[in-house]
């Protein structure tokens, strides 16, 4: 077993294995910050979402607390004017490439978006920037999912499940900037790859991009 | 991604198969050999690619999303006549991306991609260095400036005539042969 230290999180005293990322010791103890891209597993984390911010003392600005190691006596905030900024203009970003019809969405009040909107009191629609949401189909070939890359917040969460996890290779990461996405090789589609449907990525995915059929 | 030509996919294999034989299959080595072979042939076909992963023992959508997020990989085969559209400052400003539309109006494809009869293909290049004749576009090696959209109506039909002249020559030269 890995030494233990001690830390505190909002005034509270938490013990936790020395090493261990913040992230998970705040979350493992009920203290909530929001995140998307977090995989306990990826090492290192990918710290893409930019949304797990908190202040530690010592540090001038807000860190992710995804990717740091708690250590001896830190001393944590999840809140603070500077934090609240960060993670307001992450969450906007993402929204603003984000199809946001909830009502129609398949994980409706039981997505990600909306928890972090509730918690952090955001709003779930545009007001300062322009919204980019791609011309992309949905892709319902495979027979058990679909595959809604509009509504899809590059986690990377199906990604590791897919390459890591179930050990298959069908999906990854293409192109770059605004134009990144999940996609399968050549963008063909799920049926014309070499996905076995094993449900993995949509039983992680974050938000509407992958779901059940009913 | 591009139906392969005759004898395309011989040469592929060969090609990967040498290129892979020298470098080796470490995955260090993906870039160096996938700039290798665009070198040898042109461009990345996703036979090529398909083959690098497999050799490397990655999912071939790792190769692809390498391939497409580099600006120095082409997953297309260069057209026969190669249509680079500027979008340096100059040309942007003064309407390079009107002049992008119009081709891709008229060839039915979008940046990046080649027609299926291999004959065109559309892609954009920064600054080309004559920007007093914005906006540029140029054609395999010949400058076209002010291209406005008649401009383009004009080089289209050019090429038209162009490949029309050659279909016929062909025609009279099998003829010939055929007597
Ligand atoms: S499809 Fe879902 S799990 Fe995959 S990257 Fe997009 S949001 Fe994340
Ligand atoms: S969870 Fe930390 S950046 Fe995404």
């Amino acid at each position: 077993m890995s030494k233990k230290i001690t830390l505190t999180i909002d005034g509270r005293e938490i013990t936790a294995p020395e090493g261990e990322k913040l992230l998970w010791v705040a979350l493992d103890n009920d203290i909530y910050i929001p995140n998307l891209c977090a995989v306990k597993e990826i090492d290192p984390p990918q710290a893409s979402c930019r949304l797990c911010f908190v202040e530690v003392e010592g540090y001038r600005e807000p860190v992710t607390a995804c990717n740091l190691a708690v250590t001896e006596g830190m001393v944590v905030k999840t809140r603070s004017p500077a934090v609240d900024r960060l993670v307001k203009t992450a969450f906007e970003l993402l929204l603003s490439d984000h199809r946001l019809k909830c009502s129609e969405c398949p994980k409706n009040r039981s997505c990600e978006l909306q928890k972090i909107a509730k918690e952090r009191r955001l709003k779930l629609r545009l007001t300062r920037f322009r919204p980019l949401v791609k011309d992309l189909p949905i892709d319902d070939s495979p027979d058990t999912f679909a595959f809604d890359p509009t509504r899809c917040v590059l986690c990377g969460r199906c990604v590791w499940e897919d390459h890591e996890v179930a050990g298959v290779g069908a999906i990854g990461f293409s192109r770059r900037g605004i134009d990144r996405r999940v996609t399968t090789f050549g963008d063909t589609s799920l049926a014309d790859s070499p996905c076995i449907e094993c449900g993995f990525c949509v039983e992680v995915c974050p938000v509407g991009a992958l779901s059940f059929k009913e | 991604m591009q139906q392969l030509l005759e004898g395309e996919k011989e040469l592929i294999i060969e090609k990967v198969g040498e290129i892979l034989g020298k470098h080796g299959s470490d995955r260090e080595n993906l870039i160096p050999i996938l700039q290798e072979v665009q070198d040898s042939l042109g461009y990345l076909p996703g036979l090529s690619m398909e083959i690098i992963a497999e050799a490397m023992d990655i999912p071939s959508v790792d190769v692809f999303g390498l391939t497409t997020f580099y600006n120095q990989f082409r997953l297309n085969p260069p057209g026969k006549h190669q249509i680079k559209i500027c979008m340096g400052t100059a040309c942007y400003m003064v309407g390079g991306r009107i002049a992008l539309e119009s081709f891709e109006r008229h060839l039915k494809i979008g940046e990046g991609e080649t027609t299926s009869d291999r004959k065109y293909s559309l892609e954009t290049v920064a600054c080309v260095g004559c920007c007093a004749i914005a906006p540029v576009v140029v054609v395999n090696e010949d400058i076209e400036g002010k291209v406005t959209p008649t401009r383009v109506d004009g080089l289209m039909l050019a090429f038209e005539a162009d490949e029309q002249e050659e279909e016929q020559k062909e025609a009279e030269e099998n003829e010939e042969k055929g007597d």
